[in-house]
């Protein structure tokens, strides 16, 4: 067992570590983004207040610098009078100081010619269509069997839609970005998940070869996924700095990240159920609707667990989508899972009440012999142990499944479960470990720590594979002038840097165990991991989970508190305690959070979300969160990479909401099928 | 934000001497509402004239046995005072009902009073607001509005007023006092807020200049018990959905004094005069507590998403009342 503090947790609480929007290059100034207040249109005109000589620059789309195509729409800023969201960035104001270019900002007035616009997600929109794939690269669409026929034909039958509106990253770093020119060369410090990604995509942008960028990340104040991508921030800081010559500092304002950094895009989710009464699934249906924007595709992959999840002898899974006037959607914290396993833990709970089963004993049931869908086995599943593990820690044996008859004088109390469930997804990476004359080691790799704990992890990695305390390795994250790292994303970041990391460190052990001096200037070695990476696997790889929840709810006012959430996670080898329970944690707290508080409303009229600040958009404080604990399994996997570990960024937040919502049902004989369960939703219940 | 202004005078006096003279001037205290709009744009003063070196921060007793409460008292040391505790539950328990530990350290008495209300709508100067700008019309009707009105609202405007220290202080039947440029005065605090009607941007009853000094309670009534409970989602640092204030004195069964406020459901602390006129005299039973909440209630016109509040609001006042009538605190 590792248990190492953060290495960097000193720079943190002393304000030593150098975020973003912390550099003070000499000379800087300040851009202040102007958004749209339309939600379709063309921008007709752009008239700037009233003149100040600190400011230097109104940048609209008719003078900005012209940008190359990226590939990607919402990064082609001040590039045309189109207007597809409320809150696109229509004009960017640089001046001499913060304050000067937000006054600035506010005094210009934009003319539009707004057209109606479209903004309300409805089951029967014209618009629905079949995308080709989901986030991910998942098939829109699988169908396994006959499902109408087998769900006709099952004794029992679920059918319900659950619902989840829009839900916002919102990491304490707002994102920002400090750009500078040095001739035809570009240094960016980004708030971002992969330098690397913004890198190529800033090069491309600007027509610049990749090394005359470089991309500094080096601590970044969480993403949840919305970093995880290049940001207009950092494309309009690029070109700020290089119209005003001088370094730029762009820090987007807290309301206007839910229309520019991306969201969970809303879900209807419909689930079906068929199954025998003793609980075995013969027929499995998850269908979804979710909504992009005009500029990009996004499609939100909630359909993809349920063909990892049971056993069914038939089953359907789609996704279908509709474009609308909307700001784009983008990755959130289990893209695909958190949203997906809602539903489809949900009506697992349905399902268990329908045929009197437990809830733990139905999953049991219904355990695969290989993923359902693709027929591959698995590199190891979890599940059965995390359930049962998970069942004896809460002290689930003997629970009494009928809903609402646990009183505590007003309060009615409940319990329930949800399984988690996370893919193992490692992506190439390049890693260089340096022998340094004095006995130290050097590990160099270009890894994005979110918060993560991620350099901690990787030195450990190396010190272990050295078989030297760790205090003899030092690391550097967050450049781009390190060996390539990949995005910080889809819980691949310690498999992926990981797994480079465990290969150069390896090879240098060999180089040295030779017996040969050391060279004056050390020696390196550098490995990368392309290769072994392409060659995949034949097992279904995933991470798996079981969370169980208690709550209370008022009966006067319907107020939902959480009292104990504990979660019990089958994740590979767990590489350091200390970060690991702080990811898993973490992700249960932001699970707890989406379940009962977090709740963003498309305004029809304006076609913003509405909730845009942390006073409106309520996320989990403190006394939300009393008493959280997560544990895991030791499983030993060996298909997926030399460090045996499976990724544990995303999981915790898979599960909890159902895993609440179906203890509200216990507690209150209440189901709630849309998220956030607020007070609002459970009605009037007896006194 | 635009360039403002900065003064700090040492005396109210002095205070109320420089907003006096210049009509785009705004008091600052605890900052804790006004600094956000006018981050915002929402306020837009050209001089700020900062209390700060004002002594109005003492709490001590009256002549006649209450307490008097310096205008910039925090909400912190004033929900921690013993003498609140002891006497005014009701206010202690408000107080910490409200914001977070960081904001009720800073946080002043009268500028808890005086804060706006937090509608999405009077906070975004890109859309329209009939408070923020008269004549631009209520996108709140049609639009979010889980959060606002179902009482005293107007088609005007459906803002609430989201004080929890301003509920407590109107069922206490606390009193204002003022400063301004022709002398002092005294206000009730039920009369302190007004209600929209076709003058949403009119939200108090200070003429131009006047200055918050000081709040005063009456002496507790014998026997009098009091408690404050708010319904919100997140467990703390949340507006309420509905809270009611209430202090009752019961003696041999029956009702002898009363004061209900509600917060979160109106433009004002929303004193409950039609609850509490039928309770006088009546049993100290819940069927008496709910038929007064229910008649107080049945102006009530809730919006298309926050009906949830008028039942939230009765259940709350019944179980207010009866656990004061039992003797429970809350």
């Amino acid at each position: 067992m590792t248990d190492h503090v953060r290495l960097e947790g000193r720079d943190k609480v002393t304000g030593a570590a150098r975020y973003a929007d912390d550099p003070r290059p000499p000379g800087a100034v300040h851009a202040c983004p102007v958004p749209a207040t339309v939600a379709r249109g063309e921008v007709l005109a752009v008239h700037p207040g009233e003149a100040d000589p600190r400011v230097l620059a109104v940048l609209t789309h008719l003078d900005a610098p012209r940008l190359a195509d990226a590939g990607d729409p919402t990064l082609a800023v001040l590039q045309s009078a189109r207007v597809a969201h409320r809150g696109q960035v229509v004009a960017l104001v640089v001046a001499e100081t913060l304050q000067a270019a937000q006054h600035a900002a506010a005094g210009v007035r934009v003319e539009y010619a707004e057209e109606p616009h479209d903004v309300t997600l409805v089951a029967d929109h014209p618009g629905v269509y079949a995308p080709e794939e989901a986030n991910g690269g998942h098939p829109a669409d699988r169908v396994r069997g006959d499902f109408e026929a087998g769900y006709a034909a099952a004794e029992l039958r679920i059918d319900a839609t659950y619902r989840i509106g829009p839900l916002h990253n919102h990491p304490m770093e707002p994102h920002a970005s400090t750009a500078a020119w040095q001739g035809g060369r570009l240094t960016v410090h980004d708030s971002s998940q992969g330098g690397h990604g913004v890198r190529k995509t800033l090069a491309t942008l600007f027509g610049l070869p990749e090394d005359q960028v470089l991309v500094v990340n080096e601590h970044v104040g969480g993403g949840f996924g919305s970093k995880g991508t290049p940001r207009p921030n950092v494309v309009l800081a690029a070109m700020a700095a290089r119209v005003v010559g001088r370094p730029v500092r762009l820090a987007l304002p807290r309301a206007q990240l839910p229309a520019l950094v991306g969201h969970r895009s809303p879900t209807v989710q419909r689930v079906r159920l068929g199954a025998g009464r003793d609980g075995r699934i013969e027929a499995l249906a998850h269908e979804i609707l979710t909504r992009t924007s005009t500029l990009k595709e996004f499609v939100e992959q909630a359909a993809v667990p349920a063909r990892v999840m049971y056993r069914s002898a038939v089953s359907r899974t789609t996704h279908r989508v509709v474009r609308q006037d909307v700001p784009t959607p983008s990755w959130m914290r289990a893209p695909g899972e958190a949203p997906g396993m809602f539903a489809l833990e949900s009506a697992m709970d349905e399902l268990a009440s329908a045929c009197g089963l437990d809830p733990v004993e139905l999953r049991l049931r219904n355990e695969p012999g290989a993923e359902p869908d693709s027929g591959r086995p698995f590199s190891s599943r979890g599940l059965p142990a995390c359930l049962r593990e998970g069942a004896r820690r809460f002290g689930w044996a003997g629970r009494d499944p009928r809903p609402g008859v646990r009183r505590e004088g007003r309060l009615l109390v409940g319990t329930g479960v949800a399984a988690s469930t996370y893919p193992v997804l490692i992506a190439p990476s390049s890693a260089e470990v340096r022998a340094e004359p004095g006995g130290g080691y050097l590990v160099r790799v270009n890894a994005a720590d979110i918060g993560t704990g991620a350099r901690t992890v990787l030195a450990l990695v190396a010190a272990e594979v050295l078989a030297v305390p760790v205090e003899r390795v030092r690391i550097e994250v967050g450049r781009t002038d390190l060996p390539y790292g990949s995005v910080a994303g889809g819980s691949s970041g310690t498999s992926s840097w990981g797994w480079a990391v465990h290969e150069a460190a390896t090879r240098l052990r060999e180089r040295l165990a030779g017996g040969a001096p050391l060279p004056a200037r050390g020696l390196s070695v550098r490995a990368d991991t392309r290769e072994l990476v392409g060659r995949g696997t034949e097992f279904a790889r995933h991470a798996f989970g079981a969370q169980f929840a208690e709550v209370q709810v008022d009966t006067d006012s319907g107020e939902v508190r959480r009292r104990r959430l504990l979660g019990v996670f089958a994740a590979g080898r767990i590489l350091n305690d200390r970060t690991a329970r702080s990811q898993l944690v973490g992700g249960m707290v932001m699970g707890a959070s989406m379940a009962l508080l977090e709740e963003s409303t498309m305004d029809p009229g304006f076609g913003d979300h509405a909730e845009r600040d942390l006073g409106s958009y309520h996320v989990a404080v403190s006394a939300d969160v009393p008493d959280v604990q997560a544990y895991w399994v030791e499983e030993e996997d060996a298909h997926v990479s030399p460090l045996g570990s499976k990724g544990i960024g995303e999981i915790g937040i898979v599960g909890t909401a159902a895993a609440v919502a179906n203890a509200v049902h216990h507690a209150t004989g209440v189901r709630v099928r849309e998220l956030p369960v607020v007070s609002r939703r459970l009605g009037e219940l007896p006194a | 934000m635009r360039e403002f202004g900065y003064l700090r005078p040492s005396s109210a006096a002095e205070a109320v001497e420089l907003l006096a003279a210049d009509p785009g001037a705004r008091y600052l205290a605890g900052g804790t509402n006004l600094v956000d709009l006018m981050k915002l744009g929402v306020e837009r003063p050209r001089l700020l004239v900062d209390l700060g070196r004002v002594p109005l921060r003492d709490v001590g007793p009256t002549d006649d046995g209450g307490l008097r409460i310096g205008a910039l008292a925090r909400n912190a040391d004033l929900a921690a005072d013993p003498r609140v505790r002891a006497a005014y539950p009701v206010l202690s328990q408000a107080l910490l009902a409200g914001a977070s530990g960081q904001l009720r350290n800073v946080a002043t008495t009268a500028g808890n009073l005086l804060q706006r209300t937090r509608c999405l709508y009077f906070q975004d100067t890109a859309k329209p607001c009939n408070k923020r700008r008269p004549g631009t019309g209520c996108p709140a009707r049609e639009g979010v509005h889980r959060d606002l009105a179902v009482l005293g609202a107007s088609e005007h405007c459906v803002a609430t007023h989201p004080s929890d220290l301003a509920v407590a202080l109107a069922a206490l039947d606390a009193t204002v006092e003022l400063l301004g440029p022709d002398g002092a005065r005294t206000l009730p605090v039920t009369d302190l807020h007004r209600l929209p009607g076709d003058r949403p941007d009119l939200e108090h009853r200070l003429l131009p200049g006047e200055l918050i000094t000081a709040v005063t309670l009456p002496p507790p009534a014998p026997g009098a018990r009091s408690a404050y409970r708010k319904a919100r989602d997140r467990a703390s640092y949340a507006f309420a959905l509905a809270s009611v204030a209430a202090v009752l004195v019961v003696r041999e069964g029956r009702v002898e004094r009363v004061g209900i406020a509600f917060g979160g459901l109106a433009a004002k602390p929303w004193r409950a005069r039609t609850a509490e006129a039928m309770l006088r005299g009546a049993p100290a039973d819940e069927a008496s507590f709910r038929a007064a909440a229910e008649a107080e209630l049945a102006g009530a016109r809730p919006l298309r998403d926050n009906g949830h509040k008028v039942p939230l609001a009765r259940n709350l006042a019944v179980r207010v009342l009866s656990g004061l009538a039992a003797g429970s605190v809350r």
